[in-house]
């Protein structure tokens, strides 16, 4: 474990330093400690010499640009300043010069694995400021792709993250899985990531015929390759020893941070905004929130994983009750009217008109709407003025305030559980940095 | 949501204790928002968070916004959520911009009192403007920041999002612990989300017209 | 196959003569020169950078080393972490004003000879991102062999684009619509080429400007 932090942080400060070892004599390969670690003898014990290390914006694991100015004695984490902003793309702002229409594929970029739930805080949020109500079919729509969704960003969290922790092969089993979920995004959306699936109204379009047939095949081999990723993982030594007592924060104080989704829950807290506010089309769905004790990694490994096999229950009930019917509001002030009407009926033609050109207005008002993705709570917050681009829209990212957590997480461990935790906090610097 | 009567309820309740906090109540599209006076921010958030029956312990969103033309331009909003009754209140706190008050001295008592414009019409800005202060930080330029008690304490969360503010609003929250840029470069000048900031980018350019068409 | 061997062995032996030998070293030896065979060498052996900004990083580098579209096939299963001992950086994502340094600085500090490939809109040119926090194409602070397309391109593209850039280190570059439609003079060249050098006023403001900050 000692060599494997020493490598990591090795790698990973190499484009600050070129090279970085940790300060004070390396110990010898220690019993991971139950709690976090106090040395009290030997030769870590007598160095008190603090050394600023640089785990630098460019990092081995992808986990996006984060760059972590940590204070080690020894191998010990005393301090960390988690420095954000270098993927900063100034999305907020750009989305104050774009028709409504065209703020959905900038805020899909915010946080990009799990661009389908950003989708949904927008829409969702400008169809409650004009009121506009989405047909069912339509709502059961949005809840399969959105659990898609989450499926495919833990997919990714569990690749990256064992990779991190040594265990390589996850990551092609893992994005074995994520490319059938992206042919299934392009079968539907035309495009494998940022789908623009989501519109104000509704969905775009209609799923594709074979579309069904290929999501309940996948929805049935899913949990049997769940069970394969926890039959490589669970009994792993060197996993479950870095996971199992790492990174513990209390649930009082996370909840004082603000943290929420797997994070929270993984602490012992069942708090799902799927259940607590009812939106789409969850409140017909049968699904169990997974739960943590501890609310160590080990935790919250457990409670991503579980999440996956109730997400695809939940797709599988939507399937079976999709209703038919249109897949997209009626409303031709906010929608586009089907191309077919345009030859025949000139209101089509002038919605068209005054859609594609300016716009459809937004009434004056503001609103906060969240729902639960795969990181916790994504908030979106706009702010119209009535005209057709929206004033401000903010997007309370659950990344960045999760991030806040890391702190507690760390401090008093080793380097190799501050790597750890990083991974199982599941930060996605795009949603960070937005 | 607390529903409109049960907002008036909070607005009375707040009013006992702090009288001429809350500036005026909001209930659209089924969302309740009160807005504040941002000089007792920290007593009305302590309220909200601790009276008995009320238990806002959570802090969901903490963002700002700019109403600009309307005045007062800046707005500081506090997204709370009662988790045991799950319910979503809006606290909002207007600031008037300082720099304007000072350029515009002579001007200050036709504050306009329109009901309508970016608030929504559910919030009235104020009828007589808020009194300027010495601010104790000056912007980059020597500008002058509009100011707000920080709510750290009460709401730990509120660090990073404080931060937030601060950077692409120049918001200044008194008592925060690490006031600084956190998404911009640190030497950076200008708070880009205020309304009068331009969006940048430059525009394409074509460079074989360029070259050959000077 | 047993004719072959026996063939080799006579070879080995120097047992063939005459015409058999020269239709032996026509089809087993390659002549080449050493510029070409370095070229070959180094196209099918990169190492690139682990470097991943944005969204465009998971399309690559995860999901073109994964098991579909396999990026091993090509030599570069090799990916390293330290810009020291790798040579190619793939920029995959936006480029914001603040990361631009940094990564200027891992390009500077990878060895000769390098390349960078800009994947995706962002990076070539901004992308959607027109605004002041993004770096309107990584041109703007280092050279770029290659572009592509996309947002995100496809992992096919990335790997389209990296045939591309194999065929350009073997210095045969694929003129691509430029051969088609006969636009030979309109490159725009990154470093080295015709027009990489700086214009006369701009070689006159930049030395002004250094001395104008004591440099």
């Amino acid at each position: 474990m000692a060599e494997a932090a020493g490598i990591k942080a090795s790698m990973a400060g190499a484009s600050s330093a070129g090279g970085v070892g940790s300060g004070g004599p390396r110990t010898e390969a220690q019993p991971p400690p139950a709690g976090p670690p106090e040395p009290t003898t030997g030769p870590v014990a007598e160095s008190t010499e603090v050394m600023t290390v640089n785990i630098g914006p460019h990092h081995p694991a992808t986990h996006g640009v984060l760059r972590l100015v940590v204070d080690l004695e020894g191998e010990v984490v005393r301090d960390l300043k988690p420095v954000i902003g270098y993927v900063h793309t100034g999305i907020e702002k750009s989305c104050e010069d774009k028709s409504y229409w065209k703020v959905i594929p900038f805020v899909e970029r915010m946080d990009y694995v799990s661009y389908f739930f950003q989708m949904e805080a927008f829409c969702g949020a400008v169809e409650r400021l004009i009121e506009l109500e989405i047909p069912p079919r339509a709502k059961y729509l949005r809840t399969i792709f959105l659990e898609l969704n989450r499926i495919h960003s833990h997919l990714v969290w569990l690749g990256t993250t064992a990779l991190d922790l040594g265990a390589i092969s996850m990551l092609w089993y893992c994005f074995r899985e994520r490319e059938r979920i992206l042919d299934l995004f392009e079968m539907a959306a035309g495009q494998r990531m940022h789908t623009r699936y989501f519109q104000v109204g509704g969905v775009i379009e209609d799923i594709p015929r074979g579309f069904e047939q290929k999501l309940r095949s996948f929805v049935e081999d899913m949990p049997v390759r769940v069970g394969q990723y926890q039959a490589l993982l669970d009994r792993n030594e060197v996993f479950l020893s870095r996971t199992k007592g790492t990174g513990i924060v209390s649930r009082e104080r996370l909840l004082e941070l603000g943290v929420t989704g797997p994070l929270l829950r993984a602490a012992g807290e069942p708090w799902d905004l799927r259940k607590a506010f009812d939106y789409l089309a969850y409140p017909e769905m049968d699904f169990k929130i997974p739960v943590g004790t501890v609310g160590d990694n080990y935790d919250r490994y457990r409670v991503r994983v579980a999440e996956m096999v109730e997400s695809t229950r939940i797709i599988e009930q939507a399937l079976d009750a999709l209703p038919e019917g249109p897949f997209i509001a009626e409303d031709r002030k906010y929608v586009l009217p089907p191309r077919s009407e345009l030859s025949t009926s000139m209101e089509s033609l002038i919605h068209h008109f005054k859609l594609v050109t300016e716009g459809y207005r937004v009434g004056p008002g503001e609103l906060y709407y969240a729902i639960e993705s795969p990181r916790g709570e994504l908030g979106c917050f706009v702010l119209a003025d009535g005209s057709a681009k929206p004033s401000r829209v903010h997007f309370r990212d659950p990344s960045f305030v999760n991030l806040q957590a890391f702190r507690d997480m760390s401090v008093g461990s080793y380097i190799a559980d501050m790597i750890c935790s990083l991974g199982m906090l599941d930060p996605i610097l795009g949603g960070v940095d937005r | 949501m607390p529903d409109a009567p049960g907002l008036e309820l909070i607005r009375g309740a707040i009013e006992q204790d702090n009288p001429g906090a809350v500036l005026d109540t909001g209930f659209e599209h089924g969302c309740a928002s009160l807005a504040i006076d941002p000089e007792q921010l920290l007593a009305v958030l302590g309220w909200l968070r601790d009276a008995p029956g009320q238990g806002y312990r959570f802090l969901s969103s903490l963002h700002a916004a700019d109403y600009l033309p309307a005045e007062p331009r800046f707005a500081v909003h506090y997204e709370l959520l009662n988790r045991d009754r799950v319910e979503r209140l809006r606290v909002k706190a207007l600031l008037a911009d300082p720099a304007a008050a000072v350029a515009e001295r002579t001007d200050s008592a036709a504050v306009g009192v329109e009901a309508g414009g970016p608030a929504g019409g559910a919030v009235a800005p104020f009828s007589t403007p808020p009194t300027p202060r010495q601010p104790q930080r000056d912007g980059d330029e020597g500008q002058l920041l509009p100011e707000i008690d920080s709510c750290v304490e009460l709401f730990p969360t509120a660090e990073f999002q404080e931060r937030e503010a601060f950077d692409f609003f120049g918001i200044v929250f008194r008592g925060h612990p690490d006031l600084r840029r956190i998404l911009l470069p640190d030497d950076y000048v200008g708070w880009p989300q205020r309304r009068d900031f331009p969006v940048g980018g430059e525009p394409v350019t074509f460079t074989y017209n360029e070259r050959n068409y000077g | 196959m047993r004719e072959r061997q026996l063939r080799a062995r006579d070879m080995l032996r120097g047992d063939l003569e005459g015409d058999e030998l020269e239709r032996y070293v026509e089809e087993k030896v390659v002549m080449t020169n050493f510029e070409k065979m370095l070229g070959w060498a180094r196209s099918n052996s990169i190492f690139p950078l682990t470097f991943g900004l944005a969204c465009c990083a998971i399309e690559a580098p995860i999901s073109i080393v994964t098991a579909r579209y396999d990026l091993a096939r090509f030599g570069a299963e090799a990916l390293r972490a330290s810009p020291r001992q790798a040579d190619m950086i793939i920029l995959s994502g936006r480029v914001s004003i603040k990361m631009a340094p940094v990564v200027r600085r891992l390009y500077d500090q990878m060895l000769e000879p390098k390349w960078a490939v800009s994947m995706g809109a962002c990076s070539s040119s901004g992308g959607m991102f027109s605004n002041y926090a993004v770096v309107q194409g990584a041109d703007k602070f280092m050279p770029i062999d290659l572009h592509i397309p996309g947002c995100p391109p496809r992992p096919e593209a990335v790997l389209y684009g990296f045939t591309k850039l194999q065929r350009k280190i073997q210095g045969n570059p694929d003129q691509g619509w430029r051969q088609r439609y006969g636009a030979a003079g309109t490159e725009e060249w990154a470093r080295g080429g015709p027009h990489s050098e700086p214009s006369a006023e701009a070689a006159e403001a930049y030395l002004a400007a250094r001395e104008l900050i004591g440099a």
